[in-house]
């Protein structure tokens, strides 16, 4: 690996201050340009491609985007890799079937009504479960979370007189018409994902979510300066737990079918989790890169080769691959990269100064300056 | 007067005796070093005051309020903050995100939903980088920085919550001798301003040219305390931990400087 001359000591005044407000590498205009130009496309995408077998991936792609970006609010920040999240999604599912089938609802407008129902419930059993597995850290946590997800498996399979049991469950499908019958599910989920996307946005910047990002780093040093740590973590599960919970809502009317294998499937939460590592763990954009490139990517495998499920393997290469050769995901190993490129520029800078001006002291006064920095290690790769 | 007081304090693990029945005192505003030698029971004793480690017997008194059952953040939240024998900084936020988590936990859950980058936070994190010397560094990961710059990042993330004593575990143990000045002088800086230190370490140099007053510590229990000159010369003490026949002071003299 090439060694990248950085020279933080020399990083310009602007950038120094900025460090001190900013946890993001591109500037706040770059930032918001970049995040309309996505939106608009998102926006126009099903109006330019009408064609429903297209949209209907750009609907499932949709429903990704908002797990996945719910998923790294808790997951991505903590540092705690649940392939549990399928729970709250099995109880988004149900719950919306449930109520639709006894409460007899037909009109579409309602059953999506529902959603925010489907998010509580979810949210709700967060809670104990959260309180359970959170006992545990690092790799017993993610078998733990495995074996609950089973557990309630087992159970939609083992309660037919509430869940119909291997049977599954029908959904009364929604009235509107069948040609534009994607849309609403795509802005929907598209909705929703930006409302998670601007909280995971206000949890990175807020003391809260630095406190679940040093909980990643180191418990329990987090814990002796004062973070509640506890708390912290399960506030991050209940809230990701309920956008979870609305995908599942969403998958239930959109499919139409509820099965106990395919609403508590481990299967989700490798998505999940390969979605977010892919694009960067704990970042803002990464889980949206890696759900909306390998999002429809998934959709096309399962397509293409379902019948059998070996299309996983490829799956499996690709999360290989990635942690071989960017372990921190493609969005902060690109963040590091422009960071070493604006430290060389303010070096050289500050080179041509000195060249031709007098000489300058340094500002350096800890007597370690380090002529160059080893790009960051991740200490530890939980769930690799 | 006695800021910290250890009462009989046991903390067993397995058939070790890491603490047998200690009990000691820690000055308020002095600069209290901690010796002894290894596995005399020193971090134990760190763990047990900060928390980490809940004793199985004993009590520990911070200002007369009993706070041997509390939890780690109970005790940062009394004004209790404290270093690691092996650094432990936030390895992958910044150097600046490292200063906020510590800063100001105080205020409830609604704090909690506010900016960690205030403005008045900021100023006061700038202000601490200034104070160790890591301004410049202040975007860095801090996973990047040198062992000794980690160390006073460590510090200065203590010291961003103002508590009002600080216990280091071992802070000269791999840094280099300018550093370790600076670290000594910024020690020196805050004690002046009240806060109350307790310091564990090896460097006999650095211990004895820093604190005011010095406990030993042997096989769980306290050994002896007293100003600098009074420990280096008690017989207890050269038997115990600096050895009868090494005349160990003129050695160190030699070794650190």
């Amino acid at each position: 690996m090439a060694v990248i001359q950085a020279t933080p000591e020399l990083l310009s005044p602007t950038e120094i201050d900025r460090a001190f407000r900013d946890p993001y590498a591109l500037s706040a205009r770059t930032r918001g340009i970049s995040w309309t130009v996505l939106l608009a496309v998102l926006v126009m995408f099903p109006l330019v491609f009408t064609n429903p077998a297209v949209t209907s991936v750009a609907v499932f792609t949709m429903f990704f985007l908002l797990a996945t970006v719910a998923w790294n609010m808790f997951s991505g920040y903590s540092g705690y890799i649940s392939i549990g999240h399928a729970v709250y999604y099995g109880f988004g599912q149900y719950a919306v079937a449930l109520l639709i089938l006894h409460l007899s609802i037909t009109s579409g407008v309602s059953e999506l009504a529902l959603l925010p129902i489907a998010g509580v419930v979810a949210a709700a059993v967060a809670v104990p479960v959260g309180l359970l597995v959170l006992r545990v850290r690092r790799h017993t946590f993610i078998v733990l979370t495995i074996a609950v997800m089973f557990i309630f498996q087992l159970l939609a399979f083992n309660f037919p007189s509430i869940t119909g049991g291997s049977a599954g469950m029908n959904v009364a499908p929604p009235t509107w018409s069948g040609n534009d019958f994607n849309l609403p599910f795509y802005y929907i989920a598209l909705g929703t994902a930006i409302i998670a996307l601007a909280l995971s946005w206000g949890i990175r910047r807020s003391k809260f979510g630095l406190g679940l990002l040093a909980i990643r780093d180191d418990e329990d040093r987090a814990k002796g300066l004062g973070i509640r740590v506890t708390r912290t973590k399960l506030i991050a599960l209940v809230i990701s737990a309920f956008f979870v919970g609305i995908a599942g809502g969403l998958y239930a009317i959109f499919v139409g079918q509820v099965f106990p294998q395919f609403a508590f499937t481990p299967f989700y939460d490798l998505y999940l989790a390969v979605f977010s590592f892919v694009g960067g763990l704990g970042t803002l954009s990464g889980p949206v890169l890696g759900a909306l490139v390998l999002g429809p990517l998934q959709q096309y495998f399962e397509l293409q080769f379902g019948a059998t499920t070996l299309y996983l393997i490829i799956y499996g290469v690709l999360f290989i691959v990635i942690l071989l050769l960017l372990p921190r995901g493609v969005v902060p190993s690109i963040a590091d990269r422009y960071h070493s490129l604006l430290a060389a520029h303010w070096r050289r800078a500050e080179e041509r100064r000195s060249r031709s001006g007098p000489a300058t002291p340094s500002a350096v006064t800890t007597g370690e300056a380090r002529t160059e920095s080893v790009p960051a290690v991740p200490t530890v790769r939980e769930g690799a | 007067m006695s800021l910290i007081d250890v009462r009989e304090v046991i903390k067993h693990y397995g058939g070790i005796r890491a603490l047998d029945g200690c009990t000691m005192a820690f000055e308020e505003g002095a600069i209290n070093g901690l010796i002894g030698p290894n596995g005399s029971g020193k971090t134990t004793l760190f763990n047990v005051l900060t928390g980490y480690e809940r004793p199985d017997g004993g009590a520990v008194h911070l200002q007369g309020e009993d706070i041997t059952a509390f939890t780690p953040d109970k005790v940062f939240a009394r004004g209790v903050g404290r270093t690691f024998q092996l650094t432990r900084v936030f390895q992958r936020l910044t150097v600046v995100e490292n200063l906020h988590v510590a800063a100001q936990r105080t205020g409830g859950f609604r704090a909690e939903l506010s900016r960690w980058s205030s403005g008045s936070e900021r100023a006061r994190a700038k202000e601490v980088l200034d104070f160790v010397g890591l301004t410049r560094l202040a975007a860095e990961v801090a996973g990047n920085l040198s062992y000794g710059q980690q160390k006073l990042l460590e510090f200065a993330a203590i010291m961003i919550a103002e508590p009002r004593v600080i216990l280091l575990d071992e802070p000269a143990g791999g840094v280099n001798p300018t550093l370790l000045s600076h670290l000594a002088s910024r020690i020196q800086a805050l004690n002046a301003e009240g806060t109350t230190f307790v310091v564990v370490e090896h460097d006999m140099e650095f211990v004895m040219g820093l604190c005011h007053r010095v406990c030993v510590m042997h096989q769980g229990r306290a050994l002896c305390a007293g100003n600098p000159e009074e420990v280096r010369a008690d017989p207890m003490v050269l038997e115990a931990y600096l050895g009868t026949d090494m005349r160990p002071m003129e050695h160190a003299d030699v070794e650190v400087r």
